[in-house]
C-alpha cells in the first residue's frame, strides 16, 4: 500500500510486533509505518488490540513484547522506559485519562513540559514563563484558566479530560501522537474543538495515529490511511474511503477478510 | 512490578544524619533508681520542689505497667540498661557561643542548623539540644526585647522558677502514662517558651533535638506558655546517628494557651528509623498535649513523622475555654519495618469548642501505619464541633494501614464528622505521569505530596519544602 515515494525517513516503524499480558497473547504480528505528515486511523471492534498497541508503543509495563520491534526515528525503543519515550517525542492521548488527586494540573503540565524541553536542550520554564506558554495553548482547546488550578483530571467531565489530553499534546509538541479514542464520549461541539486542536498541532513533520470507532472524527480529520484491526492483527489497510465503507457495512464485513487470509 | 528492578537500582540515598560526633562526654552510670534521680537533679542544681516532682513521678512509674494496647510488639526495654544523663564535657559556665566546643557547632552545622552569629538562620531562633543538654539558644537578646523568654528548660528552672512551678505537669501530669511518668522522673533538658500578654512572637522559635550517644535515652521536656492575646509558631526537628541498637526517646511537651492566645507547634520527626531489616532505630514514645485554657484560644499541631523504628504519639488538645480551637494535621510515613501508631485526642470540655483533624498515613515496604484518635464531647460542650479526615495510602502490597477512631459524646448538642479513605498508588497513575515524560521516582513523590497537600499547606514555609524532600527521600526504592 505504501507505494508512494517517501522523501523522508519514517517516524515510527512497528515491525511484526507480538505482545502479551499475563501470558495471554494480545498482538499477533502487527506492522505499521508512519511517515512525517501522515495521519493513520486504526479501527476495529473492542478487544481487537487497538488500545494495547497504543499502550505498548508508549511503554506500558503490563505488556511484554514477545516478538518484533518498535522503531522510533530509526532507533529501537523496545526496552525504553515510558518517560524516555515521552521525552523523545512519543505522545499517547489516553482513552480514559487518569485522575491524580492533590497534584495541580498546572504543576503537572509544567513538570511534564520541562521534561520534554530538557530532552530537546531547550531552557526549562519557571512558573512565570510557563504560565505565558500555557495561556497560549489553552486557546487551542478553548479551556478556561481555572482548569490549571484543579487537580489533574479530578472532577473533570469526560469532555474536559479529553481536552486536557490535547492541551498536553500541544505543550509537548510530540513527533508522533497516538490518540486512543479521543473522540469517544464527546458531544459534537467538544469533538469539533478537539479535532480542530489536533489539526492545529499537527504539521508536515509530525505523525498521528487516531484510534477510533467512529467516522465522525474522520469527517473532521481526513486520514492518510485507514487500518482495520481484528484479533491482534491489522487485517486490512486502505485510504480514507475504507472508513466510509466500514461505516456503511459494519465490522461484520471485515470478518470475511480474516477468513480470506 | 516491571519497574521493581529499576527502582531498586536507583541510587539509594542513605540516612544523611547518621553520623556520630566524637566528643568527650560526661555520663552517669547506667540504671534507674532514686539515687540516679537525685544525681540528675543535683547536677542541674534544682530546687527542692522539682526533686519532689521527680521522685513522686518515679514512685508512680514503679507502680505502672508498660502499655501494650497499641500492639507494637517490640523487644522489652531494659530500663536498667539505659544511661539517663549524658552531656558533652564543657566549661562550667559558658557566656557566649565562642566558648561552645567547635565540634558541637560543627555537628549542628552539618545538620543544617548553624548556630554561630555569622551563620545563624535569619528568621528563626533555635534552641539546640545535644543528648541531655541544651547547647545554645540563638536570638535571645532580640526576643527578650519583646519580653519573650526562649531558653532551655534547665535555665528556666533557675531563672523563671515561678513559671515552672506554676505550670510544669499541669497539662501532662506525671501520672498520665508510663512514659510521661518516666520522663517526669528523669527529664534532662528541653525548651522553655514564654510569650507575654499581647505579644505576637516576632520570629519562629525552633528546637533541634540531637541524640548522639548510643546507650543513653533522650528525655526532653518542653513547656510553652502563651499569655492572653499572644501568639507563637514553634518548630521542632530531630535526628540521631545510626546505631544497631534501639534508643529510647520519651519526651513530654506541654502547651498552655490563655484567652485569645494561639500556639502553632510543628514537628518534622526524622529520627533514625533502623535499617531495611529493622535493626536499630529510635523508639519514639512521646506525650504531647496542649491545654486551651482561655476563651477563643487556639492550639494547632502539625507533624511530619518519617523517622523512628516505632512511633507512639498522640499530640492532643484539651479544649476548656469557650470557643477554643484545636487542630491536628499529620503526615506519617513508614517504610521497611517501621511502625507508627499516631493520632490525636480532642477533648471538648468548653462550649462552642471546635476541632479539626486531618491525618495522612503512607505505608510502604513491610511497615504498619495506624491512626488512632479520640474525639470526646463532654457534658458542657454545647455547640461543639469536630471534623476528622483520615486517609491512608498504601505503596506496594506488603504494607498495612489501620484507622482506629474513638468517638465519645456526652453532649447531644454537638457535631462530630468523620471521613476515612484508603488508596493505593496504581500502576495506571504511574504510567500516566511517566507517559508525560516524568521520571518514575518523581512521579511517585508527586503523588505522595499530592496526597499530603492538605497537611503541607499547614506547615510553616521552610518546613513544607523540607517535608516534601524528606518524603521523596524516604520513599526511594520503596515502590515496586
Amino acid at each position: 500500500m505504501q507505494s508512494k515515494m517517501k522523501e523522508s525517513d519514517p517516524i515510527l516503524e512497528v515491525q511484526n510486533l507480538s505482545a502479551s499480558t499475563d501470558n495471554l497473547p494480545i498482538l499477533k504480528g502487527v506492522s505499521l509505518t508512519v511517515y512525517p505528515g501522515e495521519i493513520h486511523a486504526i479501527m476495529g471492534r473492542n478487544g481487537c488490540g487497538k488500545s494495547t498497541l497504543s499502550k505498548i508503543i508508549a511503554g506500558h509495563p503490563s505488556y511484554n513484547i514477545t516478538n518484533g520491534d518498535i522503531k522510533f526515528l530509526g532507533e529501537n525503543i523496545n526496552s525504553l522506559e515510558p518517560e524516555e519515550r515521552a521525552q523523545s517525542g512519543i505522545f499517547l492521548g489516553f482513552q480514559y485519562p487518569i485522575e491524580i488527586p492533590g497534584v495541580s494540573n498546572l504543576e503537572f503540565l509544567r513538570v511534564s513540559t520541562n521534561a520534554r524541553r530538557k530532552f530537546l536542550n531547550k531552557e526549562e520554564l519557571d512558573t512565570f514563563d510557563f504560565e505565558e506558554l500555557v495561556k497560549e495553548k489553552l486557546e487551542i482547546v478553548k479551556m478556561d484558566h481555572a482548569f490549571l488550578s484543579r487537580s489533574v483530571n479530578q472532577g473533570f467531565s469526560g469532555g474536559e479530560k479529553k481536552r486536557n489530553e490535547i492541551l498536553q499534546m500541544a505543550l509537548l509538541e510530540p513527533k508522533i501522537a497516538i490518540l486512543d479514542e479521543t473522540d469517544s464520549g464527546l458531544d459534537i461541539d467538544a469533538l469539533r474543538i478537539v479535532a480542530a486542536g489536533i489539526k492545529k498541532i499537527s504539521n508536515a513533520q509530525t505523525g498521528i495515529i487516531l484510534i477510533t470507532h467512529y467516522q465522525r472524527l474522520l469527517d473532521e480529520i481526513e486520514p492518510t490511511y485507514v487500518h482495520v484491526m481484528s484479533d491482534g492483527q491489522i487485517i486490512k489497510t486502505g485510504e480514507s474511503d475504507l472508513a466510509l465503507e466500514l461505516e456503511k457495512k459494519g465490522y461484520e464485513w471485515t470478518d470475511n477478510f480474516i477468513k480470506e487470509s | 512490578m516491571v519497574n521493581e528492578n529499576l527502582v531498586k537500582d536507583a541510587v539509594k540515598e542513605p540516612y544523611k544524619y547518621g553520623f556520630v560526633t566524637d566528643i568527650e562526654t560526661e555520663k552517669i552510670a547506667k540504671g534507674l533508681n532514686e539515687d540516679i534521680i537525685r544525681l540528675i537533679s543535683e547536677k542541674k542544681e534544682e530546687p527542692e520542689y522539682l526533686l519532689d516532682f521527680r521522685l513522686k513521678a518515679f514512685k508512680k512509674w514503679q507502680t505502672m505497667d508498660e502499655p501494650n494496647w497499641a500492639g507494637l510488639g517490640y523487644k522489652k526495654i531494659d530500663y536498667q540498661d539505659i544511661i539517663y544523663y549524658s552531656a558533652p564535657k564543657q566549661k562550667e559556665k559558658i557566656s557566649s557561643l565562642d566558648e561552645v566546643d567547635p565540634k558541637l557547632l560543627e555537628t549542628f552545622d552539618k545538620l543544617g542548623i548553624p548556630l554561630t552569629e555569622q551563620k545563624k538562620l535569619t528568621n528563626v531562633a533555635v534552641d539546640a539540644v545535644f543528648d541531655s543538654v541544651s547547647i545554645a539558644t540563638t536570638f535571645r537578646e532580640e526576643l527578650a526585647e519583646h519580653g519573650v523568654i526562649f531558653c532551655s528548660i534547665s535555665e528556666a528552672v533557675k531563672n523563671h522558677s515561678d513559671l515552672i512551678e506554676k505550670y510544669l505537669g499541669t497539662v501532662v501530669p506525671a501520672s498520665d502514662n508510663y512514659f510521661a511518668a518516666l520522663n517526669s522522673a528523669v527529664f534532662s533538658d528541653g525548651s522553655f517558651v514564654y510569650i507575654p500578654k499581647g505579644v505576637a512572637c516576632p520570629m519562629d522559635l525552633s528546637s533541634y533535638f540531637r541524640i548522639n550517644s548510643g546507650d543513653s535515652g533522650q528525655f526532653e521536656r518542653t513547656l510553652i506558655i502563651a499569655e492572653e492575646s499572644s501568639s507563637v509558631s514553634y518548630l521542632e526537628g530531630c535526628t540521631a546517628p545510626m546505631f544497631d541498637t534501639n534508643t529510647l526517646h520519651a519526651a513530654v511537651v506541654e502547651l498552655i494557651a490563655l484567652d485569645d492566645a494561639s500556639i502553632k507547634y510543628s514537628t518534622v520527626q526524622n529520627w533514625y528509623a533502623g535499617d531495611e531489616e529493622g535493626i536499630g532505630g529510635i523508639f519514639n514514645f512521646v506525650t504531647k498535649r496542649g491545654k486551651c485554657l482561655g476563651k477563643r484560644s487556639k492550639i494547632s499541631w502539625s507533624q511530619v513523622e518519617t523517622g523512628s523504628a516505632i512511633t507512639w504519639k498522640y499530640p492532643s488538645c484539651l479544649l476548656l475555654g469557650e470557643e477554643s480551637v484545636g487542630e491536628f494535621y499529620s503526615v506519617a510515613l513508614t517504610n521497611n519495618l517501621q511502625k507508627a501508631d499516631t493520632g490525636t485526642k480532642m477533648i471538648h470540655i468548653g462550649p462552642k469548642t471546635k476541632s479539626t483533624i486531618v491525618s495522612k498515613g503512607i505505608s510502604a515496604g513491610n511497615s504498619i501505619n495506624s491512626y488512632r484518635g479520640l474525639v470526646k464531647m463532654g457534658t458542657k460542650a454545647k455547640g461543639a464541633r469536630n471534623y476528622s479526615q483520615c486517609d491512608s495510602m498504601l505503596i506496594g502490597d506488603q504494607a498495612s494501614a489501620n484507622t482506629f477512631p474513638y468517638i465519645k459524646s456526652q453532649q447531644p448538642n454537638s457535631e462530630i464528622e468523620h471521613e476515612a479513605s484508603t488508596c493505593r498508588i496504581s500502576e495506571d497513575q504511574l504510567f500516566y505521569l511517566q507517559s508525560r515524560g516524568i521520571e518514575f521516582e518523581e512521579a511517585v513523590s508527586m503523588m505522595v505530596s499530592g496526597f499530603c497537600r492538605d497537611v503541607f499547606n499547614q506547615l510553616p514555609m521552610e518546613f513544607a519544602a523540607e517535608a516534601d524532600k524528606l518524603l521523596a527521600l524516604k520513599l526511594e526504592g520503596s515502590v515496586g
